[in-house]
């Protein structure tokens, strides 16, 4: 804060010289970057970057953390079904998490689209309050949701004329479970943005169409999604990330069960890190996300950075 | 072809209120399972007669008393609005002074550091919390509240910083060089000309910050056990699940509690909030 104050007070006479001191204002601009960003830097070096290269370094440790193991954590990992089950869970999750989640937002913001605007604003911020719910408490309320005996999922499955299932005991259901939590979750993000691609797609486009003759599902195939096909993507991604490191919601719900058949990276690291007290090994687990995080953030970038040009 | 241009509006209209019937269902059933069950008594919830989508007998407060009379809700709530409210703040104090530095003072390396703070971002609080519990152990703040202190702006100041990037860099250039050209050093041309012309970014982004910090759940839970120093999200999960099978009111009533907060803030800055999030992407 002192430099600060006196990179304030001490600027240069104005009225003496005006170029020379403009001149060594710019120059001291410099300087004054610096020390405001500087926070910032120690910020992410300190607590992003430095965690991250130490999480590197724990996983190469025993469990003690008194012996360097090399990659043994990693190779040993590899050796483990509950590994794969958990890589595999992962994967089931997120790829079917983000489909649904990427149609039923696209779906969604069309219909929103389509409404008058004081309809539109309401019924846009109805839609949103499951993302804007804490989705820790919001999935304990879908914990009590699929409880089998007393709650609602199976009263109106059986009032439909189906059977009761097990949910989150079963691993197929829980699995089911956690995905439609997910989808509950995320549909709202992936619909304010198509929304606000919808709004960005000039209207003279639609009107040269339909003067042209087209139809509204080749409105919707030859201007609509050509014009978001890039914003799908970036939110794709977005979401892919998010949702694949997610922890909440299977924490709440099933907290990996039954037999670890829907744990994720994020929570199988907790239960072998924290629960079990094995950093290093945990470390090892959350550091298998880092590719895919890793692919998903390279084409976010790569896309933000051409829309830019 | 017969309809004409109106009909045919007023038609489109209508169905797309029919199509919008399944989506509402969908996203409001939980939280009204979640109201209608922290209002029924214990046998209610527990008996299998009659339709359980309604209050069928008298509906109780007793879960809500017990909330606020038999936990530390209250401690929690206060926990978690004092944490939320100062990494706001802190947040707010470190992006702005770097997305002003980065959009506007030229230095060297100043074009990477946007796409570097953007990186920062996707690093999610999954890959991270283990070695943060060897720092917190070390800083000696393991079962305290304040570790969240520094752990939550990892998640706040990359996002903030970079929405307000995007803010800062629409500002027309001939703003801060009639600015400068008028005498105005760097900290008032970003006090006077830059945070009043860019409110709608800030009010984006405290908001931002203070729900990330609301919802979080794996920090606290992997650090935090001790009752007094909870915040909402562990304390309700670790707390209020009681050993036998009825605790349903009591947690349903509070996690409603917990999200009202969030709830209202976004009732009324919505819009900021969203204008903020589809900025960047939409070009």
């Amino acid at each position: 804060m002192v430099t600060i104050r006196s990179m304030v007070n001490g600027r240069p006479a104005v009225s003496a010289k005006p170029r020379l001191s403009l001149l060594s204002r710019l120059r001291s601009r410099r300087w004054a970057a610096y020390w405001m960003i500087l926070p910032l830097v120690v910020l992410i070096v300190g607590l992003v970057v430095y965690p991250f290269v130490y999480s590197v370094y724990l996983s190469f440790e025993n469990k003690a953390e008194t012996k360097f193991v090399g990659l043994q954590n990693y190779t040993k990992l590899l050796y483990y079904d509950t590994f794969w089950l958990v890589t595999g869970n992962s994967f089931r999750f997120t790829l079917t998490a983000v489909f649904f989640k990427a149609t039923l937002g696209l779906i969604l913001a069309l219909i929103l689209n389509n409404l008058p605007i004081g309809g539109q604003r309401l019924w846009r911020g109805v839609s949103l309050i499951p993302w804007v719910m804490p989705l820790a408490l919001s999935s304990m309320g879908w914990w009590w949701i699929f409880e089998p005996t007393h709650s609602a999922i199976n009263w109106i499955l059986v009032q439909l004329g189906g059977s009761p299932k097990p949910w989150l005991s079963d691993p197929f259901w829980a699995r089911v479970a956690c995905i439609v939590t997910n989808i509950w979750y995320g549909t709202p993000f992936f619909m304010i943005m198509y929304l606000a691609g919808l709004k960005s797609i000039p209207e003279s486009l639609y009107e040269a169409a339909q003067i042209d003759g087209a139809r509204a599902l080749q409105r919707f195939r030859y201007v609509t999604f050509p014009m978001l096909s890039k914003l799908i993507g970036i939110t794709v991604m977005f979401s892919t990330i998010v949702t694949f490191a997610n922890f909440d919601i299977v924490r709440i719900l099933t907290r990996g069960g039954p037999r670890y058949t829907t744990h994720l990276f994020g929570t199988y690291a907790f239960n072998i890190g924290i629960e079990a007290g094995h950093l290093p090994r945990g470390s090892a687990v959350a550091l298998f996300m880092v590719p895919v995080l890793g692919v998903a953030a390279f084409f976010i970038l790569r896309n933000i950075a051409r829309g830019e040009e | 072809m017969s309809l004409t241009l109106a009909q045919q509006k007023k038609r489109k209209i209508t169905y797309s209120y029919l199509a919008l019937v399944p989506f509402l269902i969908f996203f409001l059933f939980p939280l009204y399972w979640m109201l209608i069950t922290s209002f029924k008594t214990d046998n209610e919830i527990s008996s299998l007669r009659g339709v359980p989508l309604i209050i069928q007998s008298m509906p109780t407060l007793a879960h809500y008393k017990f909330i606020l009379k038999e936990t530390r809700f209250l401690i929690w709530f206060k926990n978690s609005f004092m944490i939320s409210a100062v990494v706001t703040v802190l947040t707010m104090v470190v992006s702005v002074l770097g997305a002003y530095a980065i959009s506007r003072l030229r230095f060297f390396g100043s074009r990477y550091f946007g796409v570097g703070i953007f990186c920062t971002y996707l690093v999610p609080p999954a890959l991270l919390f283990i070695p943060f519990y060897k720092v917190v152990g070390l800083l000696g703040l393991l079962n305290t509240k304040w570790c969240l202190l520094f752990l939550y702006p990892t998640l706040t100041v990359p996002f903030c910083t970079w929405i307000l990037i995007g803010y800062f860099a629409a500002i027309p250039r001939a703003l801060d060089e009639a600015a400068f050209v008028d005498g105005a050093t760097y900290i008032q041309m970003l006090t006077k000309v830059f945070l009043p012309v860019a409110a709608p970014g800030l009010i984006a982004a405290t908001l931002f910050a203070f729900t990330v910090s609301w919802a979080q759940f794996l920090y606290p839970l992997a650090y935090i056990y001790r009752d007094d120093e909870k915040v909402l999200t562990n304390g309700i999960y670790t707390t209020l699940i009681k050993g036998d099978v009825y605790f349903w009111g009591e947690l349903m009533g509070g996690a409603l509690l917990a999200s009202i907060p969030v709830v209202i803030l976004f009732a009324f800055l919505m819009d900021y909030y969203v204008a903020g999030l589809t900025r960047g992407s939409i070009k």
